[in-house]
């Protein structure tokens, strides 16, 4: 079954309230920042705790996540201690071409021979935070075998094209960001993740921004806050409506397959392959997000 | 030499709901001192000087006088907060041996 990315939960890994709940709230996956949101002067304690945290608690099935500090900064003792404590995704930040996803790529390999963990079984994903990387996501998303994912970080890559984010006005400055971010992750196979939504009261703007993201292909939004969590899941749940339409797909095209027929059609429309793909997918994410039971083998 | 040497204050940790903040300092020939302060120390406070034991312990640190503020912190945070103080202590900021940090660990 394909792993849900809906939402990506960021947490300063400093708090140790928030680490012992960070399960609780349904993110599908969640992330330690080691980076931004931990001062100069806490990145050795923050370090510690996450590793303590990564190895005592047990996650279920959701995906842990660190995003790490640069190479020259903290991030090759960070590679170190979350090698080892087990974590399953190593998140690059500020990722500006490919030799900065093998570079890391490199200490986590050394790492996992340190630890006696099997070597390629750390993932990575990458954040692209300025246009260099921007320009170069294509590259980045074929870097490595490691890459379960690409991710836009949008206050950086604001900064440096010298606007900021106008999220009343459709968040048309970061339109090309996403648009390069989710072709390259498509092109690649690999999950593109949207950036956060920085305002944890405004729940109408964010769902607009999560089914707009949605409509481009992306697979699921970082989060800041738990209460965007459950906005941002239902906006990647498929409805009973599209589950009925998309089972109707699936019946009709294996009813095709049974009596030898090609191309067929279902109310009037034409179903072929991307359409019994799509009606696949959609049956995938019922099944994973639990609002979908029915038997295996019903989404092809 | 042992891979940890006490050699100055150092401090880690915060005030905040379910952390503990540990102040370690050198007790030169004295042994290990603890003087904890928990709202939760009836119940919890022989473990708490446990787990900090037993890590100073792992980490082969027989002398040490230490301050610890607990705020309702689970085991893996006071483990977490006495490794960092003891690292601060000795003066390492980077290059940690995670290796030995791990040998003794869950």
């Amino acid at each position: 079954m394909e792993r849900l990315r809906r939402t990506m939960m960021f947490l300063p890994a400093s708090n140790p309230g928030m680490l012992k709940d960070a399960i609780i709230y349904g993110a599908d996956s969640i992330m330690f920042d080691l980076e931004d949101a931990i001062s100069l002067a806490e990145k050795d304690t923050s370090r510690f705790l996450v590793f303590q945290a990564v190895k005592t608690f047990d996650f279920s099935s959701t995906e842990t996540v660190v995003r790490i500090n640069s190479l020259d900064a903290g991030g090759v003792d960070d590679v170190h201690a979350m090698v080892r404590a087990g974590i399953d995704v190593i998140r690059l930040p500020k990722t500006t071409c490919a030799q900065d996803v093998l570079d890391t790529e490199e200490v986590i390999l050394e790492a996992e021979k340190a630890c006696g963990r099997e070597p390629g079984s750390t993932r990575m994903m990458a954040a692209i935070e300025d246009p260099r990387g921007v320009l170069d996501a294509v590259a980045i998303a074929h870097s490595s075998k490691r890459l379960i994912g690409i991710a836009l970080g949008s206050e950086d890559y604001v900064t440096a094209m010298k606007t900021k984010r106008y999220a009343d006005r459709n968040s048309e400055e970061i339109f090309f960001a996403r648009s390069m971010i989710v072709h390259a992750a498509r092109a690649a196979g690999i999950a593109a993740l949207d950036t956060v939504f920085a305002d944890v009261n405004d729940m109408e703007t964010l769902r607009k921004e999560t089914e707009f993201i949605r409509q481009l292909g992306f697979d699921g939004k970082s989060v800041i806050h738990p209460r965007q969590i459950a906005v941002v899941n239902s906006v990647y749940t498929p409805n009973q409506k599209e589950i009925d339409k998309a089972l109707d797909v699936i019946r009709a095209i294996e009813e095709a397959n049974a009596k030898g027929s090609g191309v067929i059609a279902l109310n009037g429309k034409m179903i072929d392959k991307p359409i019994v793909e799509r009606a696949e997918r959609v049956i995938a994410l019922a099944r994973a997000a639990g609002v979908y039971t029915g038997p295996e083998g019903q989404e092809g | 030499m042992p891979l940890y040497q006490i050699q100055k204050p150092a401090i880690a940790g915060t005030l905040e709901s379910s952390d503990i903040q540990i102040m370690i300092d050198r007790n030169d020939g004295e042994g290990i001192d603890i003087n904890l302060t928990s709202s939760v120390e009836h119940q919890y406070g022989r473990q708490i000087r446990e787990t900090i034991l037993k890590t100073l312990s792992n980490m082969g640190i027989s002398n040490a006088k230490l301050t610890a503020v607990d705020k309702g912190a689970l085991d893996c945070t006071i483990i977490a907060r006495t490794i960092a103080a003891v690292h601060r202590s000795c003066g390492i900021t980077e290059h940690y041996d995670w290796e030995a940090i791990d040998s003794w660990n869950v």
